[in-house]
């Protein structure tokens, strides 16, 4: 494929993009590169203080490791959903952004939210390491699931890119992209059991039942790949046990058909932004 | 000669949208596709350009010269036509795009060398000689937001022009940097066409292009015109924006409102009218001419060419403090030359008459008088300048 070709011959544009993205990002602050993780950290706290303390919301202990800290399982689901939308609304506007380099430079256009996610990825490594050792200092047992944590990741951030790259183009043809896409997350954040557990939701549908012949509420809430991704990270970090098959395909299903589509979509339009844009 | 590159009816398209689907909303509500005109930008051009050849690209505003090299750069894609282009390629349509102002300027040269398509080893190598280059050692490992426009733009384009690429491209970017850092762009113009490198630039400024071009294309609207050696092509671009331009009975190029016209022009040397002068001696230049109407305070101006074309010198009454307060009907007047001081060749006169601003201009001929120089006491060996050098004896030191 055109694509691959074009990006094998570009490793350095993207390692220079890249950190430029990753440099240039905090530049000027005091706290530098601690506020990629003041910003989780934050937001963790606060939803702590809502949901466990205000709201009382419960979840089941890890089973097995026993595990019974509101506050870590919370990270466990917003950790890589906060890497999902950071890597998705970068990447939609990394087109935009660049505009003037798109229309005065030839140079592989994919190069711009793939660096993009990149960035992100480098920023949620620490942030994964972070809750590693937090893991660690609470009794947790992350590090034997570690190689399929990574794996996991991987698959996310495939999933993630496959996103991005669909958006960025969309974004150019209609800037409405970002603020339809603003409020889809903020839906799409609660329609994933990140401050809640996934039981709920499940409970709720069984008294319901059916909603049309056998399909339950529950049954499409589990259509959602990303209530898929932070269950399979919830069982290997928090639980530390094997995730569910059915969710690993469904994830890896996930994964190819994002990252098809957007690759398709991309190439099909790429010759086109300086136009365009 | 083979070609650097081959443009084979490349067309381009624009579509200019009358009412555009810019939101979803207009898309939705209209539900109809976007209501647009196509406007060619490129249509059917085709030529080639010859490995190792400066080649201008000239044409007015809207000529599609931009959006050619763009095609070239492939920032753009032809709809129609095919273009191979042999060997690497590097634009230079705007310096230091891709810079991010908090970080470093080593940093940037980093950042914008790979964008340009520079490897790293190759960055690391050429390093010292970019920011030789670009004259701002001292500002390195500052953050460029801190540099001056000028030193800013320098540092760009001493990047950029230090990719190395087989065919260079270039936008209308000479105007860079002071005097000082404009002759270095030049010389480095030069160098790559010492080194054989393909050059392909677009400008505006009809004296830089005479002197860098080989050759040149001339587009209009989208078509080509003309191409072929830089001198000819430009040439008659250049008459082409007279709005008055003719070619007179003896096959002259003229263009002015004809209230004065020059009537002939004659090289006058030992007495006599002649075409032949030695090189040295001294000679007139005689310009006849006709007022239809009395003219107030005109402006007549020489100028000579060599037979290659290159502008050599130019003289007016204006400059020279010899005014004239007014003509009318018809006469002449002679300017002196105590010695012409030109190497054996030939070459053309070249002569006008303007209004007192000299922006109105009343006659111009080009090719007024033709005339040889031969060898007189002296000889030197080549150029177009004969100064009489002589040489002492060899001292010791």
């Amino acid at each position: 494929m055109r694509l691959v070709r074009e990006l094998r011959g570009s490793r350095e544009l993207l390692i220079n993009l890249t950190r430029r993205e990753v440099k240039g990002k905090y530049k000027r602050t005091v706290l530098g590169q601690v506020w990629s993780l003041v910003n989780p950290l934050a937001q963790m706290a606060i939803f702590t203080v809502v949901f466990a303390f205000f709201i009382r919301v419960k979840v089941e202990p890890g089973d097995p490791s026993g595990l019974n800290i509101f506050a870590v399982w919370l990270l466990c689901g917003l950790l890589p959903w906060a890497f999902f939308t950071n890597v998705v609304n970068g990447g939609m506007a990394s087109l935009v952004a660049n505009e003037n380099l798109i229309k005065k430079v030839y140079f592989p256009r994919i190069a711009l939210p793939i660096s993009n996610a990149a960035s992100v990825v480098v920023t949620w490594l620490v942030e994964m390491s972070v809750l590693l050792v937090v893991l660690l200092v609470v009794g947790g047992r992350p590090l034997i699931w570690l190689p399929f944590v990574v794996l996991t990741m991987a698959a996310l951030a495939l999933f993630a890119l496959g996103a991005s790259l669909l958006f960025s183009v969309s974004n150019v043809y209609f800037r409405d992209t970002q603020h339809f896409v603003a409020i889809a997350f903020q839906a799409w954040f609660y329609a994933t059991p990140i401050v809640y557990p996934g039981f709920l939701v499940e409970d709720q549908s069984d008294k319901i039942g059916p909603i049309f012949s056998d399909v339950t509420l529950y049954d499409l809430y589990r259509l959602n790949p990303m209530e898929r991704f932070v269950e399979i990270f919830r069982n290997l970090l928090y639980d530390n046990r094997w995730p569910e098959l059915d969710s690993v395909l469904w994830v890896l299903l996930w994964t190819v058909v994002s990252l098809a589509a957007g690759l398709w979509v991309f190439q099909r339009h790429q010759r086109r932004l300086a136009e365009v844009l | 000669m083979s070609a650097a590159i081959e443009i084979e009816s490349v067309s381009k398209r624009f579509r200019v949208y009358h009412e555009r689907n810019q939101t979803l909303k207009a898309a939705v509500m209209r539900r109809r596709r976007s209501v647009y005109e196509d406007f060619w930008a490129l249509r059917d051009v085709g030529f080639e350009i010859p490995e190792g050849k400066t080649f201008g690209l000239v044409g007015d505003n809207g000529s599609g010269k931009s959006t050619l090299l763009k095609c070239l750069a492939q920032i753009l894609y032809p709809d129609e036509g095919r273009l191979a282009t042999h060997g690497r390629i590097a634009a230079l349509l705007e310096v230091g795009s891709g810079f991010h102002p908090e970080l470093s300027g080593r940093d940037n040269v980093y950042l914008n060398g790979s964008i340009l398509g520079m490897t790293k080893g190759e960055i690391d190598r050429k390093f010292d000689q970019i920011v030789d280059f670009s004259g701002v050692e001292q500002f390195i490992d500052q953050p460029v937001k801190n540099y001056s426009s000028g030193m800013y733009v320098r540092l760009g384009f001493a990047v950029a022009i230090n990719v190395d690429p087989e065919i260079q491209l270039v936008d209308e970017v000479l105007a860079v940097g002071d005097a000082a850092f404009q002759e270095k762009c030049s010389e480095k113009f030069a160098d790559f066409r010492r080194e054989g490198r393909t050059v392909v630039v677009v400008s505006h400024s009809m004296p830089s292009l005479r002197s860098m071009c080989d050759e040149a294309a001339w587009l209009d609207h989208g078509r080509l015109v003309q191409v072929g050696p830089a001198q000819t092509v430009l040439e008659e671009y250049l008459d082409s924006t007279r709005e008055d331009v003719r070619v007179d009975t003896e096959g002259r190029v003229r263009w002015g409102t004809g209230e004065a016209v020059v009537n002939r022009v004659e090289l006058i040397s030992g007495g006599s009218v002649t075409d032949t002068i030695v090189s040295g001696a001294p000679a007139s230049i005689r310009v006849h001419f006709t007022a239809r109407e009395p003219i107030e305070r005109p402006v007549f101006g020489l100028a000579i060419e060599a037979g290659d074309g290159t502008y050599l010198w130019a003289n007016n009454t204006r400059d020279a403090e010899a005014p004239i307060d007014r003509i009318s009907g018809s006469g002449h007047l002679d300017c002196e030359l105590p010695a012409v001081a030109l190497q054996p060749g030939s070459f053309s006169v070249l002569a006008s008459v303007v209004d007192e601003s000299t922006t109105h201009v009343f006659d111009y001929m080009r090719d007024g008088a033709r005339f040889r120089v031969v060898h007189g006491a002296r000889s030197e060996s080549g150029g177009y300048l004969a100064l009489d050098g002589a040489w002492t004896a060899v001292v010791p030191s």
